[in-house]
């Protein structure tokens, strides 16, 4: 995996709080390759959010606690404070990030415009790389790069198909609609010229009617320019629309990562087939899958699957190693649903 | 124009408001009428001496009357007048005004200079030793009685130390007069040591009457702040990496402030109150003064119109507030 | 119980309560805590001004009285004129805010309206107001704070009964034939009981520094009586030699308020957790 962009290797990580630890990922594992779409898949509350924080930095400091595991970025450790600098380096200018709220992810107080031409005044590709030296609130934003920013930014609004750009830089967030404001997200996400974007659920809160316009927008983009984009979805159906590759997960464990056709074809871990079988005729979400989600604070050992699963045994109580089921279709599950092989043996990062 | 229409929706309310205060303090302050007309005529005055000087300053009329009387020459602008500067009272006050206003606006200036600031990183760093030092702070602060603080302060620093002027605004006669507002005429006027004379009189006083609104302001900036640290646009600034500093005090601070500022209309409130007795302490020449020299003159008339004059500056800034509100929040205008 | 428990977990709200309670035993037993009881009126010329020593405490003041003795009684009055304010502006603001934000309309309005005028001048100046002409006295600086403080509670109750009524238990009650009284009496007033309490905490600090200011000013009860506010204006011309007789009193304010406030924050915490956003 020498293409690799983005890994993430046994994250292990939850919150303390008043209950205790709730211990939301239990050796997560993730890759991206460059120019690919994946789609994370979960129901919801089996830690897509917190995975995709962790991989933006933005997880609550306060009861954070990381047990062990890695992300990087393209040789960067998106863990280690060390490393603190790159990282703020990277973050907004190579790896983006579309919110699942457009309603509540622009500030309130300062217009559209404001809002995108701060964001590439630190961001911009044009920006030379470095810290600046002035402090930051006195940072000024050279004349001749904000004019070619302002040319991109128009560009780019018309790319994502937003009406009268002009008079919209002049508006306050809460003056747009939630589609508008989502095709915003996405030309932020796409101005700093990124090799990632981390999407997280970047369509649920919109209307029904728009969220597949938004979605293809997103898919087209991407594609014309080579940008990698995870995106977190509980929906199988628009994953299947847009993603090259899917990764499955299960409160807080990867179950299964294969090629979209692969993927739905032979679908091997027990959960995945649950999920497809439980896919309503014409897509749409999830449904009744028998059972919950455990406890995080006090998740069952080994699979977490194992409380749901028909074909739980004692062998489930140690997480299985990963195989393969078929080509770059990795699969966690010690009673496959294929035949499957030992994977070429992945170095497991374990707290 | 929706900030018109707020703006006028206000103004509308002022009218109303400043006649009822008046209609309060009026009847209030008759309730138990002393007698302004003995007083001015004098322990050794006849009755009829007294009677005379009575029709004369209207005092023999029923209540009502005397209140529309008040009424009609206070939409003259004319308060009456001073029963012992013998000078209409609406000149007295007019003429005091700026100096009570100068000092409660450095004290406002020094307050969210110190306040602001010190909310922000009193709720970044939450729960830290500086959290719990401006936590224990800033309730002491508002615990204080501001008379005292100014007492003890001159004591200290002017008595003992020499280091500010014992009272007063200036020494000698300041700058030439053209708004009032010494600070500003010395600089209009190019009259330096003027400026920095007003400006050294001015430190203790306008300390004292600081700290109380810094420590109202600290809270309110830290519950702010803390209320929007989460949101969610917080998370995709940082999310996007843009520089923490920034997120800090530009996008947080902002939206923090919005609740903040509907405050700074009870804050100046507060510090106009504390005025009159901060400025009583140092022998500030402003409204403060001269209502406590009314009061103890019992210049019920004089009182009156401070209470008026108070309540137009009050409302006038109440207004004020609204109409910024409008700006740092454009939520408002929809 | 639980809720004692709460607050005594918070060490704030625990020092709060420490302090009030310090100053209602004071209060009670003056006469007997105190060295010189009799200096609250007997005064010995020969002895004026003496700095603290083992027999005065905080020393003595211009008439050579125990300043502490008078400090203790001085609590006296200070806690008379802050719960019977207090309590006469509850008995005024709390039955005008729930009719207001019961019955809203024209009533409402005005009534509210009538609460806004006299919020439009800062609470002293009205107090000062009322109480210069009515003259210096205990009873009048009482009457003085009623008359300015009773809108905080009729704000405050406004709108939280503004909010309950729009509440189903509201509906539901009236459904089943409740009168509009027994509503507000039995189903809106205990809900707004501890916003009320909250707000009395808070309000009590802020009435015994008014109360101290007019005592400042003069406006209070007339010498020898003991009133901190009063003192410390007697202490003026003595300073800075004679520190301890300003010094003194102006704790003893401080302690009081001190205590009221931060029991205040205490019980919003526990009370009203909606208001927890440190708004006063
Ligand atoms: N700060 C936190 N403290 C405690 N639990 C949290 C926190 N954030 C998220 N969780 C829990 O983590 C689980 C996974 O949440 P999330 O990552 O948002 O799932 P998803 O995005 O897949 O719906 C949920 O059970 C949620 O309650
Ligand atoms: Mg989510």
């Amino acid at each position: 995996m020498t293409d690799a962009l983005l890994t993430v290797e046994g994250l292990s990580l939850g919150f303390r709080g008043d209950g205790g630890f709730a211990h939301i990922l239990d050796g997560a594992n993730m890759t991206m390759k460059r120019g690919e779409i994946m789609g994370l898949v979960g129901e919801s509350g089996c830690g897509k959010t917190t995975l995709a924080s962790a991989i933006l930095g933005v997880l609550p400091r306060h009861a954070l606690e990381i047990r062990g595991g890695r992300i990087r970025f393209d040789g960067i450790d998106m863990l280690d404070a060390a490393q603190g600098a790159q990282q703020q380096a990277v973050r907004g200018r190579r790896v983006t990030f579309i919110p699942q709220d457009p309603f509540t992810s622009l500030n309130p107080v300062f217009t559209i415009g404001q809002q995108i031409e701060e964001l590439m005044k630190w961001k911009s590709p044009r920006r030379p790389v470095g810290p600046s030296r002035a402090p930051t609130l006195l940072t000024p934003y050279p004349r001749a790069r904000r004019k070619a920013d302002r040319e991109k930014i128009m560009e780019m609004l018309n790319l994502v198909q937003l009406p009268r750009p002009e008079q919209l830089l002049k508006k306050y967030p809460h003056e747009v609609s939630g589609g508008q404001r989502q095709r915003l997200m996405i030309a932020m996400a796409l101005l700093p010229e990124p090799d990632l974007i981390i999407a997280d659920e970047p369509t649920t809160a919109l209307d029904v009617t728009i969220q597949a316009q938004i979605l293809g927008l997103l898919r087209n983009l991407a594609n014309d320019r080579g940008v990698a984009v995870m995106l977190t979805t509980h929906d199988l159906g628009s994953a299947y629309e847009i993603c090259d590759r899917i990764t499955v997960m299960y409160a807080g464990q990867d179950v299964e990562a294969a090629p979209v056709a692969e993927f739905f074809n032979r679908p091997t871990h027990p959960y995945t087939a649950k999920l497809l079988a439980s896919l309503p005729e014409g897509g749409g979400g999830m449904t009744g899958i028998p059972g919950e989600l455990p406890s995080f604070y006090a998740p069952p050992p080994g699979c977490r699957f194992q409380t749901r699963c028909d074909r739980a045994t004692e062998a489930c109580r140690t997480r299985p190693a990963p195989d393969l089921a078929g080509p770059a279709h990795v699969v966690r599950c010690a009673h496959p649903l294929f035949q499957t092989t030992p994977a070429t043996p992945l170095k497991e990062v374990q707290a | 124009m929706r900030r018109l229409e707020i703006i006028l929706s206000r103004l509308v309310w002022f009218i109303p408001t400043l006649f009822g205060l008046v209609f309060v303090v009026f009847f209030i302050s008759n309730v138990i009428p002393t007698d302004p007309a003995r007083i001015i005529a004098g322990e050794n005055a006849t009755e009829v001496q007294v009677q005379a000087l009575r029709a004369e300053m209207g005092l023999d009329q029923p209540l009502h009357v005397q209140f529309g009387r008040y009424v009609a020459d206070l939409a003259t602008g004319d308060l009456g007048k001073s029963l012992y500067t013998q000078r209409a009272i609406s000149e007295d006050l007019l003429h005091r005004l700026p100096a009570t206003l100068e000092l409660t606006m450095a004290a406002m200036v020094l307050a969210i200079g110190l306040g602001v600031p010190l909310g922000v990183i009193s709720a970044v760093k939450r729960n830290s030793m500086i959290d719990q030092t401006l936590r224990v702070l800033s309730v002491s602060g508002l615990a204080v009685a501001s008379f005292w603080l100014a007492m003890e302060l001159q004591m200290y620093f002017s008595t003992k130390l020499g280091w500010t002027p014992l009272n007063g605004r200036i020494a000698g006669w300041g700058p030439e007069e053209i708004t009032g507002f010494y600070l500003l005429d010395s600089l209009l006027t190019g009259d330096w040591a003027s400026f920095w004379d007003t400006l050294h009189h001015m430190l203790l006083p306008a300390i004292t009457l600081a700290l109380p609104a810094a420590a109202t302001l600290v809270r309110f900036t830290r519950a702010g702040v803390l209320e929007v640290i989460n949101s969610n646009f917080v998370l995709y600034e940082r999310a996007m990496g843009f520089p923490t500093t920034l997120i800090t005090w530009k996008y947080v601070l902002r939206n923090a402030l919005i609740s903040t500022v509907t405050q700074i209309g009870l804050i100046f409130g507060s510090l106009f109150a504390g005025a009159v007795v901060v400025e009583a302490v140092f022998d500030w020449p402003g409204l403060g003064t001269y209502a406590v020299q009314s009061i103890l003159q019992s210049d019920t008339k004089a009182i009156l119109g401070f209470s008026i004059i108070v309540g137009v500056v009050f409302i006038g800034v109440n207004l004020l507030v609204d109409i910024i509100h409008t700006f740092i929040d454009p939520r408002t205008l929809k | 119980m639980t809720a004692l428990k709460r607050l005594l977990a918070d060490r704030a709200a625990t020092i709060g309560a420490a302090l009030i309670l310090g100053l209602i035993l004071v209060a009670i037993f003056a006469p007997v805590l105190a060295p010189y009881p009799e200096d609250v009126t007997a005064f010995h010329l020969t002895e004026r001004l003496q700095p603290p020593s083992a027999d005065h405490l905080f020393g003595t003041d211009r008439m050579g009285s125990d300043v502490f003795s008078r400090i203790l009684f001085g609590a006296r009055i200070t806690i008379t004129i802050a719960v019977i304010a207090v309590g006469v502006s509850v008995g005024i603001g709390v039955p005008i805010g729930l009719i207001a934000g019961y019955y809203g309309g024209f009533p409402g309005g005005f009534l509210m309206r009538t609460s806004d005028i006299f919020l439009a001048v800062p609470q002293i100046v009205l107090a000062i107001a009322i109480a210069q002409t009515l003259g210096p006295s205990v009873e009048n600086v009482i009457l003085a704070l009623s008359l300015t403080y009773w809108p905080f509670w009729a704000r405050l109750v406004y709108a939280e009964t503004k909010s309950l009524k729009a509440q189903t238990f509201v509906e539901a009650a009236l459904a089943l034939g409740a009168s509009d009284w027994r509503v507000m009496v039995l189903h809106i007033l205990p809900n707004t009981a501890s916003a009320i309490i909250v707000r009395t905490s808070i309000g009590m600090g802020a009435t015994i520094l008014t109360a101290a200011a007019l005592g400042f000013l003069g406006l209070g009860a007339p010498p020898p009586t003991p009133e901190w506010g009063r003192t410390i204006s007697e202490a003026r011309e003595f300073l800075p030699e004679a520190w301890w007789y300003a010094a003194a009193p102006g704790l003893a304010i401080f302690l009081v308020v001190m205590g009221f406030n931060l029991l205040g924050d205490g019980l919003r915490d526990i009370l009203d957790p909606k208001l927890r956003k440190g708004s006063r």
